[in-house]
């Protein structure tokens, strides 16, 4: 199949961007959307020009490095997936695609489709974690985990901090994030003694870095590849 | 107050004033609809009920004292709402200032949460009106102090002013719609089994809010109500 | 080459714990002074960050990611052993002790092994006081399965994602630490060279990936935790990123690199769809219990699988090996699929690849209990390939997977230059000739949470360190010789892209150094890599500059080092004439072509010493003496 694809192009962030234009000529509907990429890419650097860029690794969709926008939809639009793991032949020929990177105050762009997701990491550092010194710990039985409350820790612990959640957003807000993590450390009895505080530097830092706030719109879960809701 | 303070500082604070403040909002609103019903049980019933307001709480209260502590809390209510909401919107354009090319959000996220700013900002010039118009009666051609009957009949049959509540009633519903879920939310109202209810819960609650205030000046302009 | 392994004496059981008594300790206000450099985030990486920062070392991370989060270990699936035996079925540290060695085909290092064993229960205690939502049975304790053919359930798991859980929660632990103020975490940062100064390492040189500055960092002691090389062959499971690139150029500052012909083939990743793969996705080896693996009696058969009547099926494992069957363990699986596709009975478009069919076990146990157990890897493997597994047999096809060969390091985790320590997948690892399943996770994690920060300290307090910092005119030497690198690679300009070139040296290396090796083709591939080098050096085309993010020279780098690499990787194939575990000579195979080791003239670890790019390297051994487990064949007939 043949496609038109409108790339956003930004050589740093000082440079303003701009859409351009390319034709994806030839794709195979069981490339993944990223090896469509790829194929393009090959072709500008024959000719000499920049491939575009996109962050990715594991194309497997765990990693939560890939990420942008297609047509509007973090990740494409297929629900819960990660656009390394969208394939082409969901699409058809003659398709045209609006690609563009996360756009969040708090996601700086940094070329291309690659954006500077470290707010998350800073947010996590923030509390989002349980103070265990290595060595420390009494047996792995010795804290019984109830099944139910260990399965709702793993259900939002899933979360890959891919950043569609904030892409989504109307209000570029990371909450969908902030209490996943929020979420699967307050589920376990391990993460009782630091819960309150927890929440309230995490918020803090989420505030600081800049997200807007959530006012329960729900574009968010509907984005989110790892199926995490606002429940 | 340094609590207040924290809750104020951040933006789940904000939200959370947002939707206790929304609780007193719509606490009144479905109140005073329900009172307001009372029109349609003859002018002498709803007069009383307009004094009975006044003279709440008596012999404790001087007359309109209950009224007015119910005034000063909805008018802070009021007040922490719109600041909460002015400062959360401004947060949420800096959060993103660069807009998307192209952005499926629209279709995403229901037309009720999108347009509660707008919403918020018209049931304000409502209110300005409507307090000018009932209250103190200065847009009032035909305002008689102390005779609500009168007043609220006469009001609504001036067809602009019924066509301001009639379309004033829009937003409204849709912002009491996603407010009144989004309160639900914020306020961890949260369980597996009720989930699915929330929705419903406050589309029906939006509605009769909606469809209860509709019947005044419908009532009024087609003459089941008269003077 | 000095090659002291530093065993500690005595009896197996009390090695470790005698030599933590003996390890020289670093006065808890010095430790302050000590500046440690971390290369790599991954499961062994953070670990090690995180405790040696708790344990008041000054700690400099280093990741090419955009986060220390997205290391390749996040990406495991299966599970962890543990010696716990919560299941009372006969389990003890002695008993995965000795899978381990044996798993490995005896090419193992046996104190190594019992150390590893016995932490990983200690790791289990950790992992869950830092909230890895590990799965749980009813009454709140903690589930297993058995897993890779063990005998025994010791495998613990987070879902399918136990990898990822675990990740996070060292992630955490060294987020905290970062909060703290002890590591310093540099991201999208990648490591670029090593600096040796007096004849021990004393810091690195990285190429800053967003602004493309090329910075130098001093310490004083250096750890690797950079991960597996398996992307030499091009189409692998791990993540694109991962890289040769750190482990390598330590090889070349003077790091023995030791057994690299040890790579481990997956038997169920899905076949590659075509020219543009960019790389396989690992389905479960789980599959393998319910799912039945064949090929058309007929060589090149091209009906439906349906239309295929069950006399003219060739269930070859179950034929094979009647009481294994489909779940043979993972090299003879994969080299079996190998045999199928080599002699035209393989499947699907490309005729690369064999069925893993579940029609038996949906009519023996219904469909819903089938997508019940794997309901979530039928839809990936249905969203992936466009087929509905549930209606036409799944295609499989074996792929690299992960590499037990490495830098090679002493007990202390310590390689042949002093300073530089090796902990992960980068090291010559536990695992011997192969690795059983659940353990790549637990060696990680015992590296860093338990060993690393103990013996770092040993190293720093019996070391004479001259103070240096980065100004040291070796720093400005190593970095000029970086940024020549970047220089040339951008001037070359010619024709052919660095994928280009990398797909080639990966299918060369697959062909001829993958599940079956011959003398033979060793030499051939020998004999062509240095011309796919050659030809890289004057035709290869890198866009841009070096100023600023550049994602082809990041890639242009990494393959010029598995060029150079991959040459040592045939080179120790051909030279161990032998087959053991992964790594299979076509010449050594007994009777029903099963592996042949000669433990006679191979029970060693070859550690081989840099001699120039295309020179001959020159080996090392290491011998290796079996005092508990019994060197016997392996037999899963
Ligand atoms: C699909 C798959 C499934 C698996 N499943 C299991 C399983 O179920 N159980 C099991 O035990 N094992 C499993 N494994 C193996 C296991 O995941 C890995 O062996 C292990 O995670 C490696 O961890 P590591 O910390 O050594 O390295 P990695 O996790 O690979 O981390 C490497 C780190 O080094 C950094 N790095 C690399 N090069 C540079 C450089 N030049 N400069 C700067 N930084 C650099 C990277 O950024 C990264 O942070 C699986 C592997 C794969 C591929
Ligand atoms: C007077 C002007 C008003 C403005 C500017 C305003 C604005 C807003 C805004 C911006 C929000 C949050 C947006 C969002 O959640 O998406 C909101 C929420 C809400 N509003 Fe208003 N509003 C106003 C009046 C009212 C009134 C009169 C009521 C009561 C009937 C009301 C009830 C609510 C409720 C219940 C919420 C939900 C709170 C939550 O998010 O939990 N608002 N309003
Ligand atoms: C069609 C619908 C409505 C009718 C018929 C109506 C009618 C009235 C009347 C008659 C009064 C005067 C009562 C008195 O002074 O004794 C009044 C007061 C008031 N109404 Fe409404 N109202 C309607 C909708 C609303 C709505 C939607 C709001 C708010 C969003 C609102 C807010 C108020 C307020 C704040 C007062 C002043 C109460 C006070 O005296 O402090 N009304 N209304
Ligand atoms: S919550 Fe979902 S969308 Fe948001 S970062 Fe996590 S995985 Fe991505
Ligand atoms: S879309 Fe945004 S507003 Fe909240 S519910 Fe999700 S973060
Ligand atoms: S590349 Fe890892 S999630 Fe997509």
């Amino acid at each position: 199949m043949n496609l038109t694809l409108h790339v956003w192009r930004q050589a740093g962030s000082a440079d303003a961007g701009r859409f351009e234009t390319y034709k994806a000529d030839g794709v195979d509907e069981h490339m993944s959307f990223l090896e469509m990429l790829d194929m393009v890419n090959e072709g500008l650097i024959k000719d000499g020009r920049m491939p575009i860029a996109f962050d990715h690794d594991c194309r497997e969709g765990i990693c939560g490095m890939c990420g942008f926008m297609i047509n509007g939809e973090p990740h494409g639009p297929l629900p819960s997936t990660t656009v390394c793991q969208l394939h082409m032949r969901n699409y058809k020929d003659g398709d045209e695609l609006w690609i563009e990177p996360w756009r969040a105050r708090a996601f700086p762009v940094i070329q291309d489709l690659v954006v500077n997701r470290g707010a998350f990491d800073r947010i996590v550092a923030s509390g989002g974690y349980i103070t265990a010194r290595t060595g420390s710990a009494p047996d792995a039985h010795a804290v019984l985990v109830p099944k139910a409350a260990a399965d709702l820790a793993m259900d939002a612990a899933e979360c890959i901090a891919c950043g569609a959640c904030v892409a989504a957003c109307p209000n570029a807000s990371a909450m969908l994030f902030t209490s996943a993590k929020v979420m699967h450390l307050g589920a376990l009895p391990q993460g009782q003694p630091e819960r309150y505080t927890r929440v309230v530097e995490m918020v803090a830092t989420h505030d600081t870095e800049l997200f807007g706030h959530c006012t329960n719109h729900g574009a968010c879960q509907t984005a989110c590849p790892k199926d995490i809701t606002v429940d | 107050m340094s609590r207040v303070l924290t809750l104020w500082g951040s933006s789940v604070g904000k939200k959370i004033m947002m939707a206790v403040t929304g609780v007193i909002l719509i606490g009144f609103i479905v109140a005073h609809m329900v009172g307001n019903l009372k029109v349609f049980m003859g002018a002498d019933a709803f007069n009383h009920y307009a004094e009975g307001l006044r003279s709440f709480g008596a012999p404790f209260l001087a007359h309109g004292q209950a009224l007015w502590i119910a005034r000063i809390v909805l008018l802070v209510a009021v007040v922490i709402h719109i600041a909460a909401a002015t400062v959360l919107t401004l947060q949420s354009k800096r959060a993103r200032p660069v807009a998307y090319k192209k952005y499926a959000g629209d279709m995403v996220f229901s037309y009720a949460s999108r347009t509660m700013v707008w919403g918020g900002i018209i049931i304000l010039l409502f209110v300005i009106y409507h307090l000018l118009h009932f209250t103190t009666g200065d847009v009032h051609p035909d305002f008689i102090p102390g005779n609500a009957y009168h007043n609220f009949v006469s009001g609504f049959q001036s067809v602009p002013a019924a066509l301001v509540y009639i379309l004033a009633m829009i937003p409204l519903g849709l912002h009491l719609y996603h407010g009144f879920w989004s309160m639900l939310q914020t306020l961890g109202a949260n369980n597996d089994k009720y989930n699915h209810l929330r929705r419903p819960i406050a589309a029906g609650l939006a509605l009769l809010v909606t469809l209860g205030n509709l019947s005044f000046p419908i009532a009024v302009l087609s003459g089941v109500l008269k003077l | 080459m000095d090659l002291k392994s530093n065993i500690p004496d005595g009896p197996i059981e009390t090695k470790w714990e005698s030599h933590k008594f003996d390890l020289k300790l670093v006065n808890p206000a010095n430790k302050r002074k000590y500046n440690v450099i971390v290369v790599g985030s991954g499961l062994a990486g953070a670990s090690a960050a995180a405790t040696m920062a708790e344990l008041g070392y000054n700690v400099q991370c280093f990741c090419f990611q955009d986060s220390p989060r997205r290391a390749h270990s996040i990406a495991a699936q299966g599970g962890i052993n543990a010696a716990k035996n919560y299941q009372n079925d006969g389990d003890s540290v002695y008993r995965l002790f000795y899978d381990t060695v044996k798993g490995g085909d005896f090419r193992a290092r046996e104190a190594n092994v019992y150390r590893l064993a016995e932490i990983s229960l200690q790791i289990m205690d950790h992992c869950v006081a830092n909230g890895v939502p590990f799965a749980r049975e009813y009454g709140g304790y903690l589930s297993n399965r058995s897993f890779g053919g063990a005998q025994v359930s010791r495998t613990f798991y987070a879902r399918g994602q136990t990898g990822q859980q675990l990740l996070l929660g060292a992630y955490q632990q060294l987020e905290k630490e970062i909060r703290s103020g002890k590591v310093q975490m540099y991201t999208r940062h990648e490591m670029l060279d090593v600096v040796v100064i007096d004849g021990k390492a004393r810091g690195i040189v990285t190429r800053d990936l967003v602004t493309g500055k090329i910075e130098s960092w001093a310490a004083d002691a250096v750890v690797l935790a950079t991960g597996g090389y398996a992307n030499a062959f091009y189409l692998s499971t791990n993540a694109k990123g991962c890289n040769v690139t750190a482990a390598w150029r330590a090889h070349k500052k003077g790091a023995g690199f030791a057994n690299p012909c040890f790579t481990q083939i997956h038997p169920t990743s899905i076949p590659p769809a075509g020219e543009h793969q960019s790389k396989l996705t690992l389905m479960s080896e789980s599959l393998r219990n319910d799912g039945r693996i064949w090929v058309p009696v007929k060589k090149g058969d091209t009906r439906a699988p349906d239309q295929i009547p069950d006399n003219e099926r060739d269930y070859y494992l179950e034929r094979f090996y009647p009481s294994y069957g489909n779940l043979a363990p993972r090299d003879i699986a994969s080299r079996r699929a190998k045999e199928m596709v080599d002699e035209g009975r393989g499947v699907g478009p490309s005729g690369v690849g064999v069925y893993l069919d579940f029609r038996d076990a949906i009519k023996r146990l219904g469909r819903d209990v089938i997508a019940e157990r794997y309901g979530n890897l039928f839809d990936m493997y249905a969203n992936i390939t466009g087929e509905n597994p549930y209606e036409v047999p799944m295609r499989i096809y074996p792929a690299p997977h992960y590499t037990m060969g490495g830098l090679w390091v002493d007990y202390n985790l310590m390689s042949t230059l002093p300073g530089l320590h090796v902990i992960g997948e980068a090291n010559f690892s536990d695992h011997g000739a192969n690795r059983l399943g659940a353990s790549a996770l637990m060696q990680g994690l015992a590296d860093g949470y338990f060993i690393i920060p103990l013996t770092i300290g040993n190293y720093l307090a019996s070391t004479k360190l001259e103070s240096v910092t980065a100004d040291h005119p070796e720093f400005k030497a190593v970095e000029a010789s970086v940024r020549l690198t970047a220089e040339t690679l951008l001037a070359i300009n010619g024709k052919r892209t660095t994928a280009d070139f990398h797909k080639e040296l990966g299918s060369l290396v697959w062909e001829y150094c993958g599940m079956a090796r011959s003398a033979e083709g060793l030499k051939k591939a020998l004999a062509r890599i240095p011309e796919i080098r050659e030809e890289f050096w004057s035709n290869v085309k890198v866009p841009g500059t070096g100023a600023g993010l550049n994602q082809s020279l990041e890639h242009a780098g990494r393959v010029a080092d598995f060029l150079e690499f991959a040459e040592l990787l045939c080179y120790d194939a051909l030279d161990r004439d032998e087959s053991c575990g992964g790594h299979f000579r076509v010449e050594h195979a007994t009777a029903e072509g099963e592996a042949k080791r000669d433990d006679e003239n191979f029970a060693y670890s070859s550690v081989w010493e840099f001699t120039g790019v295309g020179n001959t390297p020159i080996k090392h051994k290491e011998h290796l003496t079996f005092e508990h487990v019994h060197l016997a064949q392996r037999s899963y007939k």
